[in-house]
Order: C-alpha cells, then sequence, then structure tokens
C-alpha cells in the first residue's frame, strides 16, 4: 500500500468510513443485518489475522471463541447485566481460554497445532450443546436483550448496526496499534524465523500465548455482539465450520495483512447475497472462485495487490539506476 | 583478564554419536577467540549448547561466574550474549532498519512499555547509527530479503550487536563474503572490540580471517579440543595440521 501519497490513503480511508455510516440509512432490516454481520466476522477474523497472519500460529478455533463471547453475553444480558459488562467478561474469557490454547503451541507446530485447536474447538462446541443447566443446550438462549446507549434503544436494526460498526473502529484502532508497536514486529519474527527471534532476546513463549490470548479475546468481542444481533443463540452456528469460515476470510482476504479480515469477510457474507441469483449453485462457484484464487495467488487478494506494487516499485528502482548509469556514462 | 565465558566438560549427544565429547575452555573478557576445525567436529553444537539452543547431556556453562547452563536462548540474550547463525538469519521482509530495531527492542523497557511506547521503542538513531557503522546507508529502508548476499551478511552481523552485547559467539561471518567486504567486516569487528569492548567467539573456516582477527585460536576436532593458543603457535602444531589444515 506504500505505493500510495498518504493523504490519498487518509481521504480514501475517511470515504471509506462515511459511506459506511450514512448508505446504510436507506438499508432494509436485512440488509442492515448483513452489513452488521460483516462488522461482527471482520473483528473475529481480525483475531484469527494476528493469531495466524501476523504470529503464525494456525488456530482452527476462532469460531469456539466467538461462541464463547456469545454465550457469556446471552447468559449475563438475559439476567439483566449490562452488554458492556458482558463484552468485558467476554474478552477476560476468551482471553483466559486462548492463553491457555496457547501452550499447545510452545510443543507443536503447523497442521499438528491446527489438530490440536481443531479437538478444542469440538470441544467447545459439545459445553455448548451438553451442558443445558448454563447454555440451554440444543435449545439455546432466546430473547436476548439489546442495550440502550446514552438513553437511546437499540432494538431497531440501524443503531444496533452503529454499535458494531464503532466496535470495528475500536478494534481497528487498537489492532493497528498493536501491529505497529514492538509487540506487532516480535509476532512477525515468530512467524518468521523464531530460532533467530530467540536469539535476539524475543521471549517467543510469552509472544506466542499473547498471540493466541489476543486473537482468542477478539473472537469473544466479536460474540459478544453476535448475541444480540441475532437475539437468539444456539451451538450451531458455532461449530468447525465457523472456524473454517473465519480462517477462509483470513486466507482469501490475505493472512498478515492488515486489510485482509475487512475483505475476507466481506466476501464470506455478502457474496452469498451477490450469487442469490445462481440459486443451488452458490456454494459451488465460492468453492471455484476459492480455488481458483489461492493457486493464482496463495498470499490471497491483498498478495496481488502487494505483488504488484512490488514490482511496480522494482520496475521504478531499475529505471531510475538505468537513467543513473546513462548519466554517468555520458559524464565519461 | 578474567573469564567472560567458562565452559567446563560439556558433552551433547545424538542418539549414539557423540558430537560435543568433553570441551572445556575460557573466554577472557575482551578477547577474539577463533574456533576452527574440520566439518562435523561439533563446533556448531558447542555453540547451541552454550547459547541454550540446545540443552547438553553433560558439563556447564558459565558466565561471569555464574552457572546458565539450561537458561533459554532469550534469557541468555538479555544477559548480554548474543550470536549469528551459519546460515543468513535476517528477515527478509522487514526493512534494514526494521531488522535493527527488532534486534535491539527486547533489550528496550518491558512488556508493557513496549506496547504501549514508541513504535521503534526509541531505537531509531541506534539503529540509523549501526547502519552508517556497516556501510548501509543507502539501504536503510530496503527490504532485507532485497539486498545483495553480502550485505545481508553484514546485516546479519549488525543485528547481533544491537543489544549491546558483552560476548558474541559468530557462525562463520565470512562465509560467501568476497575479499573486499570481508576486510570492512574485520574491520568493523575490531572497531566493535576495541570501542565496545565486546569480547567474541568466531567460528570461522577463512584461515587468514582466523588468524589476522583472532589473539587465541582453539582447534576442535572429533568433538574434541585438539589445540589451543596464539595463531602462530596453533598453525605449527602437528596435530593441527595432520587433522585440518593439511600439509
Amino acid at each position: 500500500m506504500s505505493g500510495f501519497a498518504k493523504p490519498l490513503k487518509i481521504a480514501l480511508g475517511l470515504i471509506v468510513i462515511a459511506g459506511l455510516i450514512v448508505i446504510p440509512m436507506n438499508f432494509n432490516r436485512y440488509g442492515l443485518f448483513i452489513l452488521s454481520q460483516w462488522a461482527v466476522m471482520t473483528i473475529a477474523a481480525m483475531g484469527l489475522n494476528l493469531t495466524l497472519g501476523y504470529a503464525g500460529q494456525v488456530s482452527l478455533a476462532q469460531g469456539a471463541f466467538v461462541g464463547i463471547g456469545a454465550y457469556a453475553a446471552a447468559i449475563m444480558t438475559t439476567h439483566g447485566w449490562p452488554l458492556p459488562a458482558a463484552i468485558v467478561v467476554a474478552i477476560a474469557l476468551s482471553f483466559a481460554v486462548g492463553w491457555v490454547l496457547g501452550y499447545p503451541a510452545l510443543r507443536v507446530q503447523h497442521h499438528y497445532l491446527a489438530f490440536v485447536t481443531l479437538a478444542f474447538s469440538t470441544l467447545a462446541f459439545l459445553v455448548f450443546r451438553n451442558e443445558s443447566w448454563l447454555t440451554g443446550g440444543i435449545y439455546g438462549i432466546s430473547n436476548i436483550p439489546r442495550p440502550h446507549v446514552f438513553g437511546i434503544a437499540t432494538n431497531k436494526p440501524l443503531p444496533f448496526y452503529y454499535i458494531c460498526l464503532s466496535s470495528l473502529a475500536i478494534v481497528s484502532v487498537a489492532v493497528w496499534w498493536l501491529i505497529r508497536s514492538p509487540w506487532g514486529r516480535a509476532f512477525m519474527a515468530l512467524r518468521e524465523n523464531p530460532l533467530r527471534a530467540q536469539s535476539l532476546g524475543i521471549d517467543t513463549r510469552r509472544y506466542t500465548l499473547m498471540a493466541f490470548a489476543i486473537g482468542s479475546a477478539l473472537g469473544g468481542v466479536a460474540g459478544a455482539l453476535y448475541a444480540p444481533l441475532t437475539q437468539y443463540i444456539d451451538p450451531v452456528p458455532f461449530n468447525l465450520s465457523l472456524s473454517l469460515d473465519l480462517l477462509m476470510m483470513v486466507i482469501v482476504g490475505g493472512a498478515g495483512f492488515y486489510f485482509g479480515p475487512f475483505l475476507g469477510a466481506m466476501i464470506a457474507v455478502l457474496l452469498p447475497e451477490w450469487l442469490r441469483f445462481t440459486e443451488g449453485y452458490y456454494l459451488m462457484l465460492y468453492a471455484i472462485a476459492v480455488m481458483g484464487l489461492l493457486i493464482w495467488s496463495p498470499t490471497g487478494i491483498l498478495g496481488i495487490l502487494d505483488r504488484t506494487m512490488a514490482a511496480r516499485r522494482t520496475k521504478a528502482a531499475s529505471a531510475l539506476r538505468a537513467v543513473a548509469k546513462s548519466r554517468l556514462e555520458t559524464a565519461q | 583478564m578474567s573469564a567472560v565465558l567458562e565452559v567446563t566438560d560439556i558433552k551433547k549427544s545424538f542418539g549414539g554419536i557423540t558430537a560435543v565429547d568433553g570441551v572445556s575452555f575460557d573466554v577472557r573478557e575482551g578477547e577474539i577467540l577463533g574456533l576452527i576445525g574440520p566439518n562435523g567436529c561439533g563446533k556448531s553444537t558447542l555453540f547451541n549448547c552454550i547459547l541454550g539452543q540446545l540443552t547438553p547431556s553433560g558439563g556447564e556453562v558459565k558466565l561471569d561466574g555464574k552457572v546458565v547452563t539450561g537458561l533459554r536462548p532469550s534469557e541468555l540474550n538479555k544477559l548480554g550474549v548474543s550470536r549469528t547463525f551459519q546460515l543468513l538469519q535476517v528477515f527478509p521482509k522487514l526493512s534494514v532498519r526494521e531488522n535493527l530495531i527488532l534486534a535491539g527492542q527486547e533489550h528496550q523497557g518491558n512488556m508493557a512499555s513496549r506496547l504501549v511506547g514508541r513504535s521503534d521503542a526509541g531505537l531509531t538513531d541506534t539503529a540509523d547509527q549501526m547502519i552508517g557503522f556497516f556501510k548501509l546507508d543507502h539501504l536503510a529502508a530496503e527490504p532485507a530479503g532485497g539486498l545483495s548476499y553480502g550485505q545481508q551478511k553484514l546485516l546479519d552481523a549488525a543485528m547481533a550487536f544491537m543489544g549491546g552485547p558483552r560476548l558474541v559467539l559468530l557462525d562463520e561471518p565470512a562465509g560467501g563474503v568476497n575479499p573486499t567486504m570481508l576486510s570492512d567486516l574485520k574491520e568493523r569487528l575490531v572497531a566493535i572490540n576495541r570501542e565496545k569492548n565486546a569480547t567474541f567467539v568466531v567460528i570461522e573456516h577463512n584461515m587468514e580471517f582466523v588468524m589476522s582477527l583472532c589473539s587465541r585460536v582453539m582447534v576442535m576436532a572429533e568433538g574434541k579440543v585438539l589445540a589451543m593458543g596464539r595463531p602462530d603457535e596453533v598453525r605449527k602444531n602437528p596435530a593441527v595440521i595432520e587433522a585440518y589444515l593439511g600439509h
């Protein structure tokens, strides 16, 4: 992205933000629901992007953390607690569980780690389904209330969409700060070369656990918004397929790219709507498109952009060198 | 001169193979110790045992008189022990400057301050000085992966010095580096050794480089110490000629 001039980037960002605020005012209930879902899923995917994309730790359990956050919020708000308190608990709970889930990553990596997290995902699903004294079992939890913000009820879709959008904004700023900080640099070092990282004093154990815990906590935030968004939860949406969907969002958008999850979640949430005219063929088309994309660009959609920019920079640099060389020759 | 590093009877075996077989030596403050020997004689394994990358099967490592055997590499680095690897180990996607900031950031503040504090951990100036010192100025903003092999090798060495280490273990710093760049590298190492009072242990096959750089040379063969002494002594040692240098 560094090919763009800074003011241009800021202007583009402001236009997108303004668009996200203004345009949905004319949307119907369903359109707003889809857009809110995009905001929520982007938060969860940003968490996974941190764990997987930046720190290089494979996780197939992000969906389970969305579930943990959703159940925490559903249980607390149906018992009269305010949503902000529920979000705090959801963050703390998924951070703690994510931290513990990070321990296997200190011993196993890559697909072995994927299996460990997959097992955790199944375990979480079984808890949601079987511990009915707490979770309502297969009947789930209904009538999840939506909060009042500054005295305004958010039962209508538009106000609640703004809650999702502002949460996304807060999370985006926090993640941006995190990846620019020395922590972000340490996460990337963990992904690129843990051996060298250690020899430079980077406590790879602590950073690995942190990458898991923070990524999971963002899953929890997404869940705590998902519950009041749908106002009804049961175990099914939080099974393994949600984890796989989130993984797909991160990879299709571009793992390790800041804007990857925004794009990936947009495709995963909006594409079914756009491809509605294909009726039953939607999933097949989606599958083919993803296969094609990953063969063409294993680093996702933003990977294509990155390659184009890099090629352009190389071209510019060699042009500059050629000019310098010819000048040198004429001078001689 | 007191010993910075004391290694006593270090052993390391992999299955039936004994890679390091009871090696003892010490490194004196401020010296440059060369470590030579044929391929597979256990030099790199010895480094890895000293630096915590491998757990030795036996023996003891002392840093400034304190036992540090079994500490993790990151903990040893915090105590002022730094290293380079035989193969290039820079972070190719990060810029030269970012590589150096990364190499020094864990020596600044604590976990909390590294999260809420400045993005560069206050190291941009130090990194740029290091870049100037290693003559990489025009490359500061380039991704490290785009540098030539020799330039990456210089960056690799520069990274080892960002934390202001007292003891640096260099594993084949001259490998694959052309003669002009090599004399540059030697000059830089000597300067850091004198000005910053950093102690070095250098594994190297380039005999000219070793003999002109090091104050003492240790020769290993088949996991054991074969000889230890001044470069000119070692060069004349019949056992060393037989095992390594050739006639």
